[in-house]
Order: C-alpha cells, then sequence, then structure tokens
C-alpha cells in the first residue's frame, strides 16, 4: 500500500505507468506537421551565415567587411573575433552576416577579407609522444588504490597488457544547430531555438548579449523549442550563434535565421574527447581482479574535456590510473551521451575481456565472478541483467573461447560489456490544470528531445486522474511555462514525471474537495478510477470526470507540482549489460553485427514502448560509433576531412542486424521510482562489439572503429588469419 | 552556390551549341545528384548548366542478339535495375548498378552521370581540386590517403575513379557514344578515361564541348559474369574496392578472361595479368586466388591504403568463384 500521498500507484493499480504506450507527438512528426526550428519562417527573416577560419591555429591579423556590407541585399555584417584575436581551432567563428536571402548571405560572406598569421597547430593526438613532443600535453588527474605494485608482482596472478582507443567523434545533430530571433520590440526578445534546455537558454543568451553591450533583461526573453532533431548533450548551451542571431537582429531590425551549414556542425558544433590507454590489469586464478593500471590520454579541443572513469564500474582493491589531456586544435567537446563513459567502458571491459581470454574464462562467468567489485546497490542487478542477456543472445550455444575455429573465413564472435548512469530526476516545475468542463492542461518549460517526454507527462498525469492518454493536453517547449530542467544526463524523465504527479495529485485533491459533497462522502473517500470519480469500495456512488468537473462551478483547478518534493518518486544509479553478435570477414575485415542484445534497468518505467525506443536508438547510435565513425583530421591542413554525412558515416537500416531489446522491471527495480535512461544504453555497445571482434578472429582490434583496414592490421598481428 | 545561367535545350544540336571549349565554364545536367552538390560545395562553378533532361531519345534502353545493349545516357540507374532483359544478358552489370544505393540517388540519378561523376576524394570535395594541391605539393601521400589509389597512383593524381558501373562496362566491351560539334564519335570505355595531369583536366576522353549520349554493350555471347564489392556500410557509401569479372568458358576451361578493377585507381583498372592467370585453366579457389594476387602484383599503396590491395585480391578472387557458379 501506499504510504506517501504522491507514491505512484502500486503495480495492480496501474492502468498506464508501465505499458506500451504510443509517443502522443508521433502522428505530428511522422506526417511533417511538427515544426522544428529549422521550419520557423516569421515576417521579413533574414538568413545569416558564419565566415569561419579556415586555419586550425592562427592569429587574426585585419578583417574588411565593406565588400559584404556593400553587397544589395546584406542587413548586418557582425565581427565576432577581430584583429588581433588567436583562432584554436579550423571553424571557429569569425564573423557574421545577415542578408535577405541564403545566396546573398553566402556570397556577402565569401567577399569578407580576413588575413591571418598561421600558428603551429597540432590536431592528431592518438601518437601520445608526438603530442609531448610538441608540448601539447597536460596531467588530468591520477591516482592510486591500495598497493597496485605489490599486487601485480604476486606470482599467483595472471596480467594482461594491451592498447586500447576510441577516437573523436561527433554528434552529427540531424539538425544542425542554430536559432531564429526577433526582437518583438526594443527590449523583448524572443528565440526559437534547437535546444534541450528551454527553460535555461534565455538566461544564457541574456548574459551573452550583455556581454556584447546589448542591453536586455533576461525576463524579457522567450525561447520556444516544441520539436528538435537530436541534441545528444550538445545543446545544453548557447554557443555564440545562440547569441551572434540575437545581434544581428538588434543591427537589423528584422528577425534572423542562423543554422550552422553541415559542414560547421560537424567541425564545431559537437565532438566527444577521445581516450586511448595502455592498461595492465591483474587477476587472480580463479578469475578475481587483483590489480588495475593504466595510463590513458585524449583530448577534447585546446580545453579540458574531463576523463574517463578508469577502471570503469568493476573496483579491484589495487589500483592505478593517470590520465593526460593532450591540447589539439579541433572544435571543441560537448557532452556526448553519457559524457566519459563510453569511452571508459571501451577501454575497461576491453582489457577485462583480453583477461578473461587470458585466463580461458568465459567473459560472462568472469564478469560474474567479479559483480561484487561494482557499486553495492548495482551488484544484484548485473547478475541478473547478465543471466538474462545471455539467455536472450544464446550465450551458452553461440559463445566459444577466443577464436572462432570452424573453417572458413566468417568468423562468429560473442562480446559483452556492462555499464552504469546516474540519472536522478532534474528540478522541475509544471502547473496542472483542471478546468470546469473537464479539460486537463499541464505545463513546464521542459522539451522533448525525440525521447517521448511529452508522452511520460502525459501518462503521469493521466495515471493520476484515470483518464485516458488523449485526455490530458501537454504544453512545453517554451521558457515562459514554468521552469523545468535542461535535458542532459538522464535527468528528465525522473524530474517531470515526479513534478507533474505532485501537481496532479494536488489538483485531484482539490478536484475531490469540490465533488465530495455531492457524493456525500468525504474527500478522502474518493478515487479516480477509468474515467470516474467514485467512492472506495461502492462503485455505484460515482461521476464522470466530466460531471466531476462541473462541480467546480466557475472554478479552474490550477496547482504546481514541484521535483525535487515528497515521497520516494525518483532515484539514481542504473545498471546495464549488452551483448554483441557478430560476424567478421577475416579476408576483408568487414564487420557485421548480427545481434545486440540489451538487459537495461531503469527502476519505475513510466512508458515501456518509448523506453524500449530509447534502447534502441542507443543500439543503433553505439553500431554507428562502433563500426563507422571518426572525426577525420588532416595534419598538414589542420581541417577536418569528413564534414559531411558521406564520409562521416553513419550505419544503415541494412548495417544494424537484430536488435533486442529487455527492460528489468517488477519488484526490485520499479520500487525504486524513475530514473534516466537517455545515457546508459549507448554507453556498451563500443566494449560488447570490440569483444565480440576478439571473440571471432582471435585477436583485439584495439582502436575504433572497427573499419577494414584496422581489423586487417590487427589479424596481421596475430588471431586467425 | 553561384549564380549561373540554366538552359534547357530540346535536342543534342541545340545542347551542344551551349558548350564551350573550356572545362568548368559549362556544366552538362543529367540526374543532378553529383553536380548539384558539387556546385553547392563550390567544388564546380559553372557559369552556365545545361540540362539535357528535355532531350528525347537519351532515356531509351534497347537490346539485341544482333547489336546488344544500347542505353541512353540518361537511363536512370533504377531503370537499369528494372529492366529484365538488360539484367538477363548481364546480370553483373544490375550487380553492379545494385551496389548503387540510396533510393534518390538510383531514381534521379543517370547511366551517363554515374560514368561522368567526379571522385570523391575529399581533398577535391573540400576545395583541394582535382591534384589535392597544397602550397605546390599534393596532400594525399602524407595525409590521409585510406581511401586513394592503390594502382596507377605515381602522381599527380591519387584519387579514385568512383564508377560503379564503368569497371563491368569495360570489362563487357562497352563503348561511349559521344557527340560533338563535328558530329558522333564512339570510344571504347576502356580508352575512355585518362589520368589527369594537370588540375584544369578531367578524368576522360570527353571534351568540354561533346556530350555523351549513349552506352553501347556488345552481345554477351555466353560470358559468365559477376562483380563483387568490399564495402565499408551496406547503406549509401561508395565502395573500398570492386572487381568485375567476365569470363569465357569452354569445356570446363577459361578460353578468355577480362578482369578490371574499380575504386583502385583514378581509372577503371583493367588487370590483364588475372586475365591471364586464369585462361587455359579450369577455375578453382587456388587459381582464382592466383588470379586475384596477379591482379594487384602491381600494386603500389601509399600510407594508409595497403590494405585496399588485400582487398582487391580479395575481391578479384570472389568476383571469379562467383562468375564461375552463376552467381551474379
Amino acid at each position: 500500500m501506499a504510504t506517501c500521498k504522491y507514491d505512484w500507484p502500486e503495480a495492480g493499480g496501474r492502468e498506464l505507468v508501465g505499458k506500451r504506450i504510443d509517443r502522443i507527438d508521433g502522428p505530428e512528426k511522422a506526417s511533417g506537421r511538427a515544426k522544428y526550428t529549422y521550419d520557423t519562417h516569421r515576417p521579413g527573416l533574414l538568413i545569416a551565415k558564419l565566415l569561419t577560419c579556415p586555419y586550425a591555429h592562427a592569429k587574426i591579423k585585419s578583417i574588411d567587411i565593406s565588400p559584404a556590407q556593400s553587397l544589395p541585399g546584406v542587413k548586418a555584417v557582425l565581427v565576432i573575433q577581430d584583429a588581433g584575436s588567436e583562432i584554436q581551432w579550423a571553424g571557429d567563428e569569425i564573423v557574421a552576416v545577415a542578408a535577405v536571402n541564403e545566396d546573398i548571405a553566402e556570397d556577402a560572406r565569401r567577399r569578407i577579407k580576413v588575413e591571418y598569421e598561421q600558428l603551429p597547430h597540432l590536431v592528431r593526438e592518438e601518437d601520445l609522444e608526438r603530442a609531448q613532443a610538441n608540448g601539447r600535453t597536460k596531467p588530468a588527474g591520477e591516482e592510486t588504490v591500495g598497493d597496485p605494485n605489490k599486487a601485480f608482482q604476486d606470482p599467483d596472478v595472471v596480467i594482461s597488457k594491451g592498447f586500447y582507443g576510441i577516437p573523436v567523434i561527433t554528434h552529427c545533430c540531424l539538425e544542425a544547430h542554430g536559432n531564429v530571433a526577433e526582437w518583438t520590440d526594443a527590449k523583448t526578445l524572443k528565440t526559437w531555438s534547437s535546444t534541450q534546455n528551454v527553460s535555461g537558454l534565455p538566461g544564457q543568451i541574456g548574459a551573452g548579449l550583455r556581454r556584447q553591450k546589448v542591453n536586455v533583461d533576461d525576463s524579457n526573453i522567450e525561447t520556444v523549442c516544441q520539436y528538435i532533431g537530436g541534441g545528444f548533450g550538445s545543446k545544453v548551451f548557447s554557443r555564440p550563434w545562440g547569441i551572434v542571431a540575437a545581434q544581428l537582429a538588434k543591427m537589423a531590425g528584422k528577425p534572423v535565421k542562423l543554422m550552422l551549414d553541415r559542414d560547421a556542425e560537424l567541425e564545431i558544433a559537437g565532438a566527444r574527447p577521445s581516450a586511448f590507454a595502455k592498461i595492465s590489469v591483474a587477476a587472480k586464478k580463479d578469475g578475481t581482479l587483483a590489480a588495475w593500471d593504466s595510463e590513458s590520454w585524449g583530448t577534447g579541443g585546446v580545453g579540458p574535456a574531463g576523463h574517463p572513469p578508469l577502471p570503469y564500474v568493476l573496483q579491484p582493491p589495487n589500483t592505478h590510473w593517470k590520465h593526460t589531456m593532450v591540447a589539439a586544435n579541433i572544435g571543441p567537446s560537448r557532452a556526448w551521451r553519457a559524457p566519459n563513459h563510453p569511452q571508459g567502458c571501451l577501454l575497461t571491459m576491453g582489457a577485462l575481456d583480453d583477461l578473461a581470454a587470458k585466463l580461458e574464462m568465459d567473459p560472462v562467468e568472469f564478469l560474474m565472478k567479479n559483480v561484487h567489485l561494482a557499486p553495492k546497490l548495482l551488484t544484484k542487478i548485473y547478475s541478473e541483467e547478465l543471466q538474462k542477456a545471455a539467455e536472450l543472445a544464446e550465450w551458452k550455444k553461440n559463445w566459444h573461447p577466443r577464436g572462432d575455429k570452424t573453417p572458413g573465413h566468417t568468423k562468429r564472435g560473442m562480446g559483452v560489456s556492462l555499464h552504469t548512469w546516474g540519472g536522478r530526476g532534474h528540478t522541475s516545475t509544471c502547473n496542472v490544470i483542471v478546468r470546469p468542463d473537464g479539460s486537463v492542461t499541464v505545463r513546464l518549460g521542459s522539451q522533448d528531445l525525440g525521447t517521448g517526454t511529452r508522452t511520460v507527462i502525459a501518462i503521469s498525469v493521466a495515471e493520476t486522474f484515470g483518464l485516458p492518454v488523449e485526455a490530458v493536453k501537454v504544453e512545453i517547449g517554451d521558457s515562459k511555462y514554468p521552469p523545468d530542467g535542461a535535458s542532459g544526463g538522464s535527468t528528465t524523465v525522473g524530474g517531470v514525471s515526479a513534478s507533474t504527479r505532485r501537481g496532479a495529485v494536488d489538483a485531484l485533491g482539490e478536484l475531490f474537495a469540490a465533488v465530495a459533497p455531492s457524493l456525500g462522502v468525504p474527500p478522502d473517500q474518493l478515487e479516480a478510477h477509468l474515467g470516474l470519480i467514485r467512492v472506495k469500495g461502492d462503485a455505484s456512488k460515482s461521476l464522470t470526470w466530466k460531471q466531476a468537473c462541473s462541480k467546480l462551478g466557475v472554478k479552474t483547478i490550477q496547482t504546481t507540482g514541484r521535483n525535487p518534493g515528497p515521497c520516494h518518486l525518483n532515484d539514481s544509479g542504473v545498471g546495464g549489460v549488452q551483448i554483441a553478435d557478430v560476424s567478421v570477414d577475416t579476408e576483408t575485415g568487414q564487420v557485421k553485427v548480427n545481434r545486440m542484445v540489451a538487459a537495461q534497468d531503469c527502476g519505475l518505467i513510466i512508458d515501456l514502448k518509448t523506453a524500449e525506443s530509447q534502447v534502441y536508438g542507443a543500439l543503433i547510435m553505439g553500431i554507428c560509433y562502433s563500426l563507422f565513425e571518426e572525426k577525420i583530421m588532416d595534419e598538414t591542413l589542420g581541417q577536418m576531412l569528413n564534414p559531411n554525412m558521406e564520409f562521416y558515416k553513419l550505419a544503415g537500416i541494412g548495417d544494424i542486424g537484430e536488435l533486442v531489446v529487455h527492460m528489468m522491471t517488477g519488484p526490485g527495480y520499479d520500487e525504486r521510482g524513475v530514473i534516466g535512461l537517455g545515457e546508459p544504453p549507448v554507453i556498451s555497445p563500443g566494449a560488447a562489439i570490440s569483444n565480440a571482434v576478439a571473440n571471432a578472429i582471435g585477436v583485439r582490434v584495439p582502436t575504433l572503429p572497427l573499419t577494414p583496414d584496422r581489423v586487417l592490421a590487427a589479424l596481421d598481428k596475430g588471431g586467425l588469419a | 552556390m553561384e549564380a549561373f545561367e540554366y538552359a534547357s535545350p530540346h535536342t543534342t544540336e541545340s545542347a551542344l551549341k551551349l558548350l564551350g571549349g573550356r572545362w568548368g565554364e559549362t556544366e552538362i545536367l543529367a540526374g543532378g545528384t553529383d553536380l548539384i552538390s558539387a556546385m553547392k560545395d563550390r567544388v564546380t562553378t559553372p557559369k552556365r548548366v545545361v540540362n539535357l533532361k528535355k532531350i528525347k531519345g537519351l532515356k531509351r534502353i534497347e537490346y539485341s542478339a544482333h547489336s546488344g545493349l544500347r542505353m541512353g545516357a540518361l537511363v536512370t540507374i533504377q531503370d537499369l535495375l528494372d529492366n529484365k532483359v538488360a539484367r538477363e544478358h548481364y546480370p553483373a552489370l544490375a550487380q553492379a548498378a545494385d551496389g548503387i544505393r540510396g533510393e534518390q540517388m538510383r531514381h534521379m540519378g543517370t547511366v551517363g552521370g554515374e560514368l561522368l561523376q567526379r571522385p570523391r576524394c575529399w581533398y577535391f570535395r573540400n576545395g583541394y581540386g582535382l591534384l589535392a594541391q597544397y602550397q605546390g605539393k599534393s596532400l594525399v601521400p602524407d595525409g590521409q590517403n585510406r581511401y586513394h589509389a592503390i594502382l596507377g597512383n605515381s602522381g599527380p593524381a591519387y584519387f579514385v575513379n568512383a564508377s560503379s558501373l564503368a569497371p563491368i562496362l569495360i570489362a563487357l566491351g562497352g563503348k561511349a557514344r559521344l557527340h560533338g560539334p563535328e558530329g558522333e564519335r564512339e570510344v571504347e570505355l576502356r580508352k575512355f578515361y585518362t589520368t589527369p595531369m594537370k588540375e584544369e583536366d578531367r578524368e576522360y576522353v570527353l571534351k568540354p564541348n561533346e556530350i555523351l549520349t549513349e552506352i553501347l554493350v556488345p552481345p554477351d555471347k555466353g560470358g559468365k559474369m559477376a562483380v563483387y564489392e568490399v564495402r565499408e556500410k551496406t547503406a549509401l557509401d561508395w565502395p573500398l574496392v570492386a572487381a568485375s569479372v567476365v569470363l569465357h568458358l569452354s569445356g570446363g576451361t577459361v578460353r578468355s578472361a577480362r578482369v578490371v578493377l574499380g575504386h583502385v585507381a583514378p581509372v577503371p583498372w583493367p588487370v590483364p595479368e588475372a586475365g591471364q592467370a586464369l585462361e587455359g585453366k579450369a577455375v578453382t579457389e587456388e587459381i582464382a586466388d592466383q588470379a586475384g594476387k596477379a591482379a594487384v602484383s602491381k600494386a603500389t599503396p601509399l600510407s594508409q591504403n595497403g590494405y585496399k590491395v588485400r582487398l582487391a585480391h580479395i575481391a578479384v578472387k570472389r568476383a571469379i568463384l562467383s562468375a564461375v557458379k552463376g552467381e551474379a
């Protein structure tokens, strides 16, 4: 029985929560009616283009914008970085122009003359010694636990040493970053922004504008984002173009649209830091992990970029890790779905898989043996997930010791990995409105990244009111609504489900109070169920939802729901296990994913269908970065060579294979409350697929992506070829 | 893209009058799948674009046992895939067309445009020209050359010809019919492609004032054929290497064999060495492997593309075995 008034209903009392429910905005999106930032059109709209720096490292000597200014149709030209500025990556923004159409803006941008003094650059970081010789390295953390030196010298341990790596990749949002900015009067700014942070953006834009001497109050800025074509962490903060569009609009006195071109999107709008590591790991002969040592490095551009958590999840008693940051002249890093975790996971789970192979142990058994080294909260979850994933992947039937010994050039292999994430619900505020006509609206300054946020909100309120999902009108995507957190770090579902649950419970309480006299019972004797407000235990005494609401007379109920708040509605800390089943052509080095199995927990699931969709999407994204994705830089030019969707390769449907998703639910999971799911399932694919390839061909392919050249190079050094 | 003059003539003759004597000033538009993006990226900045799609008769596809296959230059990849007669007589040509992925590419892209498409070299597409020059030197040998040429790459060109159809058409003995101001001429496709020596050259013998109007393929005469591509992605992507094979057998032994590699050199690359390794022999896995080895015996890989030598070897072997088994 519920013991706290806002608690989620018990399993038997849930009509909607945890069921497979279609996303409520599916038809809008599928039909093309959904309006994205890119689709925004305003009367008199100007189109802006950015002139960016072609050099990886340079000083601006001079800028002449007059040829652009004099071009008919050009309405504003803004110097973003002036003479004397030092530019640290190719693609950095120098000048913006706004013109009556895209062609003129493009012509104008090309007429601007910028003189640069080129400075020495470094854009490739895999070779640490070279980076050191160029003075581009900086310590980024070191830690020792226990006595790893002694542990490695223990004659009873088996040691595996290896090199592992994962390159810089980009977010490659299908809808490029950008926005439309319009001053509706001298003091009031409205932006249509492709953002993961509707409520937070006005403050960021305001601060940015004030730094540029444009006087505006945050309270006079409204940001709208109804639909977004991908963010993956890269659209939490307003970037220069968010400020620039508003500046241009101010200068021109007209609304301005500034969306990044595809090349800029890939060059500057987001990079996931790389990670390379030399790793030694030791276990006792029974497989119990004893010690870890890693020397890792990576780049996230010229600035700091954090470091991968090493060793990941499983903490042997003796560990030493040291991380070095390489300052490379590439576009700056941005949070990429589960920041640092895919890197930490690939490095750790790859090294552990090699150790298991050296011990001649089944890697699933090896992980089972060591789950006690995971955070206590997760050990049982991992054990259950390892079992479930192994069952779904037919592990016992399909797994073999390292190296597929069957004849022929197609080798099959299985690989396993596990991961974790926090995902506690963010701060959230909402209004729940119930009108005398029975209509229900819930309003909050959240956003739906495509994850199903709208649907989850509707379910939370509809479940509380005993109504169908369609009865709830969800209004989000506008900063004029009650403030809500950014959608980053898997924090949205926990935040919005809890605030809307609390707001709806309070609203229902008010409705019960209004209805109770006509049903002749105290309000606490009422319940909402299947479209009725009825007396508990007496089904004959009830009103339909509409009849009940009519008792409000002229009063509209409006409550405010918040997160955090009373009662245990959400939590933090999830575990997931993934198994990859691959085939590798040892003559051509081609890797084919046959099947990916994911067993994932996220506490109480609000919508099973959109939760599963999150995992499917993560597996696809994971297959993309495992097999194809890489930001390819030319050291001579200092430029990215593949800033397009031809050479920045993403999987097509034929490259994906079968995806099997199993959400862990029921006792042991549901009572934890709601936990975020956006990040976790994208963490393991790299490690699981890399491990499966090693299992197939008998040798580790050290770095992602697992392209034919890398696979063949690994086979040349050993394995089955 | 930059502003340009646009013309859409109704006859080949009037189209010819709109062409000039220098490459790049005028571009010919067919499906536009390559040209439009190249113009947007300013890889080419023509002053005039001449659309051929209004010209009647360039979309015909015909076959006769006597003269073989005739395909108008504007036949789309999808038309070719849908043509049962072409598929029946030249199954490997359909295989090659099937390697062109993406519904838009197939429906808009034409056979003529496919044969004349510009290289995918990322230095070229990023604005460093056909010869990828920077400060008087090619960027390719010391740069990112994983997808570049392993044959015919002594410079100054290092890109690979991007056509999927050209290698099999060459193996089949195909010809290109060209219309110019002085009339028509036919050029064997194996002589149609050239390696540019100067930045302003193009990758074929077609002149800037000529139009490719038709592809002619002789009758197949019982040839066994196959195309084998090695790709990174099954989805839209150009192959890493491809091998096209046409064999004629008598009594179980190879009488004649034509093997042509694609995506390995600035031009489609016939490998007579591979054919010689097969001729007079019964095809076994070992013989096919030897032919594959012979095909790449003269390869000179760059710093990052040694793996393509092996891929070409394997592609030839697999194409031969596939042809003999009649898998195409």
